[in-house]
């Protein structure tokens, strides 16, 4: 009595079961993740034409061996002591026209200043590749310490912080272009001259 | 007094279900936006070390992965223990990564062929010897870019143990 003629209802009693089934198959089949990691560069093949003659204490030689022992500048440390290190010749400003510098020891037998600096990084052939990656954490976090220093000095925020947001598919266009300027500028000021010779082999050579 | 012995002896209502499907709809539409189908199986012990300065490979479509590792134990008969490379779903030597990369460089939309990104999937404990030949073949096919993929944690619980 209550209802007028008109289409009689559907049954959406199964529609829950359906619903279920479909989100079982994609419950399965999910892999919730981004991957992440750290970024390189590596050294095209091609020699630079020109030979740029670099100054030794330029120079952080990072020497790990086929044990994990870790040699960095000559010495024999401990790999909790690396990113002290590492920052600490970055920062060294030996010729003094580094102005941000804080702690710089203006040590002449280190290096000039952060633009200088250089951080080579070598490997044995049967060097673990777990312990390779902590040095080159390690390595990477030492730039990226200091870059967040000098960062919050003048931005008031960190420089992990901006890249994160700037590298986002999210930010819009007018915010990445002003964040690009910013990362740019920390970038210039403490670029990342990282480089990874090639292996040596232990038994020849 | 009596009212309440009243209600007693009725029948529970029964609980409506009407809402479900729309719940149910709604982790299915929430599961169904961040699912990444899996498109190669790993053949590889894969264990990744852990780093906490890390960045995030963000755009999946400009990344080119390779799997380095021991093989898995349904394959140790054949590939040994020896850590191996895994392209795709194959097993190969490092000769092997120059074409690889080209290939799935050439697969990729134009704009995007300069921006690749080279995801080392490596266990941690793999040698570096053939990390480098990777290395280096990669960099004769100016595949210069390259992310080495890791955990979060602590990066100094890799040499632990």
């Amino acid at each position: 009595m209550a209802r007028r003629a008109g289409a009689p209802e559907v049954n959406a009693g199964s529609m829950a079961d359906i619903a279920f089934l479909l989100l079982i198959f994609f419950l399965v089949t999910t892999t919730i993740e981004t991957d992440a990691g750290l970024d390189r560069m590596l050294p095209p093949i091609e020699p630079p034409e020109d030979d740029v003659v670099i100054k030794q204490k330029n120079i952080f030689q990072v020497n790990i061996n086929k044990n994990g022992q870790l040699l960095a500048d000559g010495e024999l440390i401990e790999l909790k002591d690396l990113r002290g290190k590492a920052m600490a010749f970055l920062e060294n400003n030996g010729d003094g026209s580094c102005t941000y510098c804080g702690a710089g020891k203006k040590d002449a037998s280190s290096s000039d200043n952060p633009t200088k600096a250089i951080i080579s990084l070598k490997n044995d052939r049967e060097t673990k590749y777990g312990t390779y990656i902590t040095v080159q954490n390690e390595l990477v976090g030492a730039y990226n310490d200091l870059r967040n220093r000098e960062s919050e000095r003048l931005y008031k925020r960190s420089y992990t912080d901006m890249e994160a947001e700037y590298s986002k598919q999210e930010t819009e266009a007018s915010v990445k272009e002003k964040l690009k300027e910013k990362l740019t500028r920390i970038k210039e000021m403490i670029p990342q001259k990282l480089s990874e010779a090639e292996t040596t082999s232990s038994s020849s050579n | 007094m009596s009212k309440f012995a009243k209600k007693k002896s009725g029948e529970l209502p029964a609980v409506s279900t009407a809402s479900l499907p729309d719940i149910v709809f709604m982790l299915l539409f929430f599961f169904m936006t961040v699912t990444v189908m899996k498109n190669n199986d790993v053949k590889v012990k894969n264990e990744l070390p852990q780093a906490n300065e890390i960045k995030k490979l963000e755009k999946k479509d400009r990344v080119i992965t390779i799997f380095v590792g021991a093989p898995n134990d349904e394959f140790a008969s054949v590939f040994g223990k020896e850590a191996t490379i895994q392209l795709n779903d194959k097993f190969s030597n490092p000769d092997d990564v120059g074409d690889f990369i080209l290939q799935e460089r050439a697969k990729k939309d134009e704009e995007l062929q300069n921006v690749l990104t080279t995801s080392l999937k490596v266990d941690k404990n793999a040698n570096m010897g053939l990390i480098s030949d990777i290395k280096q073949e990669l960099r004769k096919v100016n595949a210069l870019k390259v992310n080495y993929t890791t955990y979060e944690g602590d990066a100094f619980n890799n040499i632990k143990n």
